[in-house]
């Protein structure tokens, strides 16, 4: 790795780290929606168990896929060159990310309106797939852009639409579903009353040291390769972070475990990205290659411009989802969710004579 | 196929299809919130029934369109990496800007609307849901920013031979945008005008063919009720006669800002892209009629196939300059000048890949954009005609029995997309081949920006990739069109009680219970 310049352009460092702010939020947020998405398959009994999940996350989950969006979006303005490279060399991950964004979303919102089981059955696996699959490409790319992949010095991807796949890609892959499952059972914990919440937090204190191991490797990993004290010190913090979630739990406190596991993420993730900055996307063929806010950079002027925006827009929007949460803040059980029903053609059923039975 | 055309039909496709959902996200969502503003103010039972009928009807179509919005984000980055390095000083930041303050509002507000009737109090539940709305608007004006950058480049001085922005405000103030972004939302209306037209047609027609409504010697309606099926009570019809009316007289604003809008895009396009509007004419030589209808052979971009059957003179002129008299330039002299200024063949640039060196197609594909632009005024008069032939039809409280009528208003439902479709398809092909098409105020300046597409798409993806994507997208696309329009049709079949399942048989007393008999206090209001 070449040695940090003297000095770091200021804009593009303070743009480096919203775009980390904005994917750890996506993380925090949509880790635990996707963790509940895949749990529908995993983890409800029946379908009013199921219908308690999606409700949990119902009010919330299009808010906190926005994240996502912004993320890209701030990347693309903010990095074009990074945004450019990145996702045009993950070009099948990220095809079949789009697929399980676009299930699940659909998923969530039709899965209700046909009272039928066959209908229902199909819409929970595309929910529960879309999420994993959603968790796992992300994941994927998050780890490939702090590890590298094979660019020219364009920035284009060498080989072929593969050249991507390797064990760090799994492992970021596996790290986000594995995050998302312990973070979904812990807001289940949270959102839930009954035995579900007691089911949700037992198998929370169960599944945690799994949960956050592959995303505690990948931090470890990246730290082996450019980490500097700092960096190693918040990915210690991320352990014992983890580890004090787990006392937590044990003991059934399932706010502060939840908490707990947030910071986890929070930490991980910043030591990642401490450790890998200033670069964004590094060339495994050539570190001359590499991407880094120097280089992929849009003009101070641009980055001036977002600042402003984002000043002013980014403490909105945490205000108002906060809000969110606090108006939805209640405890679901299976007797809060209403009965379905279903829809009839409101037409007048006629008699065999073929007149109206209604009218007069 | 090369992977340019292969990209290039990706984008068509998603583009186009997304843009299906999104006007009536916008028009639906509009007038779905003065309807419940109107609830508010009135406490009348039709504007709650109204309300939840036309926002369930709203929210089966949104989702489609959050869905395949993410698609639009990811792909400028996936398959036109070079476009996105090329651009990004100046495209990326109405993207950003545009999820960071439109669709996180759209979205959060969007939930607390849905899932919020009984935990938010009645004004604050109308607030969110006029946020969401707003935010919908506030995201088509950002996206429209983007667009009218490649339409008419401003702002932006050229460094290392990109595009590098220098004035926000004019990128922001882009007169390209400011024109284009009212067109968009009175098209917007236009697709929901023609939606509660049809669907309200639809329930009048039905309520007469089961005979609870009559229409009396007189000829006025006389209202009836049908204990036995939910929802279809004396209320019911003025739920539906409303609608009528309210989407009729949408279809007709829509009609008429979009003449207006249209007319001043049309003038600035006029000067912006002469090429476009050219074609859009299948004008060949200079002149100043309007044709109404010209023939060519098929594919022809030789212009001297092409023979003008009807023309109107001066219309091109008025259309252009608003009079009579001056003299548009046609292809045949345009093509020259491009020759001339943006070179006649493609750089010998690898990034060109085989179309290095190869000669430009400066003229759009004609039959596309001559038919394209007459398509868009086409449906979009036809929608208008249909409106006022609604309201007289109705003028006494029904629809006429006759079911070819109820099936062609329900068909018409379609025009207004048509429109919507006929006029970016017209003017995205219209712009090429630029992707972002030279400001001809720039001509010969040092900051003259323009990219052709051929040099855009992302070098390091094989068209394999993008194909793939393409046959998996558009396979999806197509199958969730088939889902949504099958539950559209089941809850338009379904009436007001589909919405509100509180409305028992021979049941009035309460409106506001989409509990569905469960009405203790614990159980949410709505849930998924």
């Amino acid at each position: 790795m070449e040695s940090l310049p003297e000095t770091l352009p200021a804009l593009p460092t303070v743009w480096f780290w919203a775009v980390a702010v904005l994917w750890i939020g996506y993380l925090f947020l949509e880790g635990f929606d996707l963790g509940v998405g895949m749990l529908m398959k995993l983890f409800a009994r029946g379908e009013q168990e199921r219908r308690v999940l999606l409700n949990t996350i119902g009010p919330v989950w299009d808010g906190n896929e926005v994240w996502l969006l912004t993320a890209g979006g701030a990347t693309f303005a903010a990095f074009p060159h990074w945004y450019a490279s990145l996702f045009s060399a993950l070009y099948l991950p990220l095809t079949l990310t789009l697929v399980a964004l676009i299930f699940r979303a659909v998923a969530f919102e039709y899965r209700g309106k046909i009272h039928s089981d066959r209908w229902r059955a199909g819409w929970d696996w595309a929910i529960a797939l879309g999420s994993g699959v959603a968790a796992f490409c992300v994941g994927a790319m998050l780890a490939l852009t702090t590890t590298g992949l094979p660019l020219d010095a364009n920035g284009d991807r060498v080989g072929g639409p593969f050249a991507w796949l390797n064990g760090y890609a799994v492992l970021g892959g596996l790290a986000v579903v594995a995050f998302a499952l312990v973070h979904g059972l812990a807001f289940m914990a949270l959102k839930t009353d009954g035995d579900i919440r007691s089911r949700a937090h037992a198998a929370f204190v169960r599944w945690l040291p799994a949960g956050v191991l592959p995303l505690a490797a990948w931090a470890v990993a990246v730290q082996l390769g450019t980490g500097a004290w700092y960096s190693w010190a918040l990915t210690a913090a991320a352990v014992v972070a983890a580890a004090t979630a787990w006392a937590l739990g044990r003991r059934g406190s399932e706010g502060r475990a939840f908490i707990a596991v947030a910071l986890f993420l929070v930490a991980g993730a910043a030591g990642i990205f401490t450790a890998v900055f200033p670069v964004v996307l590094p060339s495994t063929i050539d570190p001359a290659n590499s991407l880094t806010i120097a280089n992929a950079s849009s003009s101070d002027y641009t980055l001036g411009l977002m600042t402003v925006v984002a000043l002013v827009g980014l403490p909105l929007v945490i205000a108002y989802q906060a809000w969110t949460y606090w108006v939805f803040r209640r405890r679901l059980t299976v007797g809060s969710i209403p009965t379905a029903h279903s829809v009839v053609p409101a037409t007048v059923r006629r008699l065999v004579t073929g007149s109206p039975a209604g009218g007069s | 196929m090369d992977a340019v055309e292969i990209a290039r039909w990706q984008f068509g496709v998603t583009t186009v299809y997304h843009f299906m959902m999104v006007p009536l996200t916008i028009g639906l969502g509009l007038v779905v919130a003065i309807m419940q503003t109107m609830w508010h103010r009135t406490g009348r039972a039709e504007y709650l029934r109204m309300t939840k009928f036309w926002g369930k009807l709203f929210l089966i179509n949104f989702i489609m369109g959050v869905a395949t919005g993410i698609v639009q984000e990811f792909q400028f980055g996936m398959a036109w990496s070079e476009y996105s390095r090329f651009v990004g000083d100046v495209f990326g930041a109405p993207l950003a800007m545009e999820a960071l303050l439109a669709f996180f509002v759209e979205s959060t507000f969007l939930g607390l609307w849905i899932f919020g009737w009984k935990q938010l109090r009645p004004g604050l539940h109308l607030a969110a849901l006029w946020a969401a709305v707003l935010g919908s608007v506030v995201s088509a004006y950002f996206i429209i920013v983007a667009n009218s950058w490649m339409q008419h480049p401003v702002g932006v001085t050229v460094v290392d031979g990109r595009p590098v922005m220098t004035d926000a405000w004019a990128v922001f103030t882009n007169n390209t945008a400011l024109v284009a972004f009212p067109h968009t939302l009175m098209g917007a209306l236009g697709v929901a005008g023609a939606f509660l037209l049809g669907i309200a047609w639809y329930h009048l027609w039905q309520r007469r063919h089961d005979g609870i409504d009559t229409v009396g010697e007189d000829g006025r309606v006389v209202v009836g009720e049908a204990p036995d099926v939910p929802g279809r009570d004396r209320t019911d019809h003025t739920v539906w006669l409303r609608s009528l009316r309210i989407g009729a007289v949408v279809a007709m604003i829509s009609f008429a800002g979009t003449g207006i809008t249209g007319d001043l895009q049309g003038k600035l396009m006029f000067e912006q892209q002469p090429m476009k509007m050219a074609a859009a004419e299948a004008a060949c030589h200079d002149g100043t009629g309007f044709s109404v209808l010209s023939i060519g052979n098929v594919g022809a971009r030789d212009c001297d196939d092409i023979v003008a059957v009807i023309e109107l003179p001066g219309l091109l002129s008025f259309l252009a300059k608003g009079d009579f008299t001056t003299e548009v330039k046609g292809v045949n002299s345009l093509l020259d000048e491009y020759r001339g200024q943006y070179g006649a063949s493609l750089p010998d640039n690898p990034r060109y890949g085989e179309r290095a060196g190869s000669e430009v197609q400066y003229v759009p594909v004609m039959e596309v954009t001559y038919w394209g632009f007459r398509m868009m005024i086409g449906f979009g008069g036809l929608a208008a005609l249909a409106a006022a032939v609604a309201l007289y039809a109705t003028r006494r409280g029904t629809v006429p029995r006759s079911r070819w009528l109820m099936r062609l208003a329900v068909v018409g439902i379609l025009a207004p997309f048509g429109a919507n479709a006929a006029g970016w398809i017209f003017t995205e092909m219209g712009r090429q081949p630029f992707v972002v098409a030279p400001n001809p105020a720039m001509a010969g300046s040092v900051d003259q920006v323009f990219m052709f597409t051929a040099a855009a798409v992302s070098p390091g993806v094989s068209s394999g990739e993008i194909l793939t994507s393409l046959v998996v997208l558009t396979a999806i696309y197509a199958a969730l069109m088939v889902v949504e329009v099958r539950l559209l049709v089941t809850y338009v079949r379904g009436g007001v009680a589909s919405a509100m399942p509180g409305l028992a048989p021979a049941q009035h007393k309460d409106d506001d219970d989409a509990s569905g008999g469960k009405p203790a206090d614990d159980v949410l209001a709505f849930a998924y």
